[in-house]
């Protein structure tokens, strides 16, 4: 129970997925202008991360390893995670409106995001067993939710001081987000 | 055939400084110099053999369903790379991991697939897939070269920097991607503003 609690925190502060492991700067950047698309957005990544870690880690077991075809990995994962986000989107959009309404611009841009990917290969490259596999990719998506709704909130506050030309906008959010990242560090203490 | 489908994507339309894509491997493996140049000549080789692959089938390929047809076209060629890299670089293909794989949701390969390659002749097309690739490969290897220096005062495991430097490990650490990019950015936008006045 210990080992998965550590992994959890591992996965969610010490290697944060966007501060540390740099997968899914694309949203980081892209949707961090406002705390509401920002929770919006983690929320998406956190469900489409769930659910395609489950499906690419069942597809890795029981297809690709029995047959040894672990050279079509990359491509069947970028293809079923496409898929996912295809078939998440329609479900959301005939079960929960509401949801859809709120969270359904994310959902085109998920496919692109390395995250999903990315921890979909780390499930599967380190051998993590089942729970494991449910932990990390928990773990992960709270990491990138938290560093997400942080890091919206401090461009919120830059968007109000007078920033120098050439560093407005993008220049400042990278060395805001080293700054952030600085801070994470600090928990590296927590998990060897 | 244009020269400037070659030139546009090294300067004009630089990826990393001028149109933000391709951010994560940008970050992640620029700790070297040599990963930097690796992996801006792994993601030049795919965005050739997509956009020559993408460009020659496009008159197959139907609209509604591009977006898929492309993506199995870009996870073709890195799996080419990817196993390419593993037989014949075995350390460099350790030392970028991850990104490898990775280069197939990169959004610059699908973005020049989707915005150059699908509508232009194919001999353009690979012309702007080099071009780009190596717009990326300068990008990745100068800010690369930039943080080696400060983090180890080595250039391409050379060391260059004088015996009482102490180097500055939080360079090569992440926060030291972050920092160093925007800075950089910050850079190219003020000589990129310098020109554009001194033309007036």
């Amino acid at each position: 129970m210990s080992g998965l609690m550590l992994l959890f925190v591992g996965a969610a502060l010490v290697n944060n997925v966007v501060l540390s492991r740099f997968l899914g700067i694309c949203p980081f950047m892209g949707v961090s202008k406002s705390s509401e698309t920002a929770l919006g957005m983690s929320a998406a990544v956190a469900f489409v991360m769930m659910i395609s870690s489950v499906v690419t880690w069942i597809i890795e077991y029981a297809v690709l390893r029995p047959w040894e075809l672990g050279y079509l990995q990359t491509v069947v994962f970028v293809l079923v995670i496409a898929a996912l986000v295809q078939l998440v989107e329609m479900v959301m959009e005939k079960t929960t409106p509401e949801l859809h309404a709120s969270l359904g611009i994310f959902l085109p841009l998920i496919t692109t995001n390395c995250a999903i990917l990315g921890v979909a290969l780390i499930n599967v490259q380190s051998d993590y067993s089942f729970i494991e596999m449910i932990v990390f990719s928990l773990g992960t998506a709270a990491g990138f939710g938290l560093a997400l709704v942080l890091f919206s909130g401090l461009r919120e506050r830059i968007s109000f001081s007078s920033v120098p030309e050439i560093f407005r906008d993008a220049p400042i959010a990278f060395i805001t987000a080293g700054i952030l990242a600085l801070a994470f560090m600090g928990f590296s203490g927590l998990v060897r | 055939m244009r020269l400037s489908s070659l030139t546009d994507g090294i300067f004009k339309n630089n990826a990393i400084f001028k149109q933000m894509l391709g951010m994560c491997p940008t970050l992640a493996v620029t700790t070297s110099a040599s990963n930097g140049v690796a992996m801006g000549l792994a993601t030049t080789a795919v965005l050739m053999g997509s956009n020559f692959a993408v460009s020659l089938f496009s008159g197959f390929i139907p609209k509604n369903a591009r977006i898929p047809c492309y993506i199995v076209i870009i996870a073709c060629f890195v799996t080419v790379v990817d196993l390419y890299m593993n037989a014949y670089f075995h350390a460099l293909h350790k030392a970028l991991g991850l990104f490898i794989p990775l280069i197939v949701v990169n959004c610059i390969v699908l973005g020049r697939a989707e915005a150059f390659a699908s509508r232009s002749p194919v001999a353009d097309s690979v012309l702007d897939g080099l071009g780009t690739g190596i717009g990326f490969t300068i990008a990745l290897t100068a800010l690369a070269v930039c943080r080696e220096l400060v983090g180890a005062g080595t250039v391409f495991g050379y060391a260059v920097a004088p015996s009482f430097y102490v180097p500055v490990i939080l360079a090569v650490l992440p926060p030291g991607a972050f920092v160093f990019l925007g800075f950089m950015m910050a850079f190219t936008r003020f000589m990129s503003s310098k020109i554009k006045g001194g033309g007036h």
